[in-house]
């Protein structure tokens, strides 16, 4: 179901605090965070942020497309390697 | 037979569900589209006078259908594809993009059964 329009969306307090930071001193550090439930807002554009995915951090480049989306649907949770016995075509 | 919004002839059925087979009109939109056209809605396409039809064909052109629908339709995946965004990646692999199982079934996304080679039985 999607989210009341009165709250606005999403975004974790810290991590926004993040953002405003860096985008007043001029980008520079790769935001570090957990929140993988936090919208990505035009703010967000150009920052590269690393999102966590359980594992590890994964860094991602924020473009305009992805305004809207949620930063975990650009961390996957999984890493599907093939099945066994299926022969190493290609990627590995 | 009458010849709406290119390619499409519906034929010797009632309005709303002759319009119903031009793709990006459902059963809802039909029904808007003959009220707007003040066209009753069982009246089959086979008794639409040329006046009707006009006034058909102008309100159907208010809405995005047929090539127009189904490009926007592409353009909207590949834009999840390009993203790398979660549901991108489940297009790209031919599976089910909203969290469903695929230990069995999804066979629509999937398509028919691959089967693989037996496991060797362990002999003795």
């Amino acid at each position: 179901m999607a989210r009341s329009l009165k709250k606005g969306p999403y975004v974790h307090y810290k991590l926004e605090q993040k953002v405003a930071q860096n985008t007043e001193s001029g980008k520079k550090a790769v935001i570090k965070t957990w929140s993988r439930a936090s919208m990505i807002t035009p703010d967000f554009v150009g920052q590269t942020i690393a999102v966590h995915n359980g594992r590890q951090f994964v860094p991602v480049y924020i473009t305009e497309n992805m305004v809207g989306h949620k930063l975990g649907e650009f961390s996957p949770t999984r890493s599907f390697r093939g099945h066994a016995g299926a022969k190493n075509k290609g990627k590995k | 037979m009458a010849r709406i919004a290119g390619v499409d002839i519906p034929k010797q059925k009632r309005g709303v569900i002759a319009l119903t087979y031009i793709f990006g009109i459902g059963k809802s939109r039909a029904q808007e589209i003959l009220k707007a056209a003040n066209v009753e809605e069982d009246k089959k396409v086979s008794d639409w006078n040329d006046d009707e039809i006009g006034r058909i064909r102008e309100t159907v052109g208010e809405y995005k259908i047929e090539g127009e629908l189904r490009s926007e339709v592409q353009l909207s995946i590949k834009r999840l594809m390009d993203i790398g965004s979660y549901r991108g990646i489940r297009h790209r692999a031919g599976l089910p993009l909203r969290g469903q199982r695929t230990k069995n079934n999804s066979r629509t996304r999937k398509g028919r059964r691959k089967t693989v080679a037996n496991k060797k039985k362990a002999t003795k």
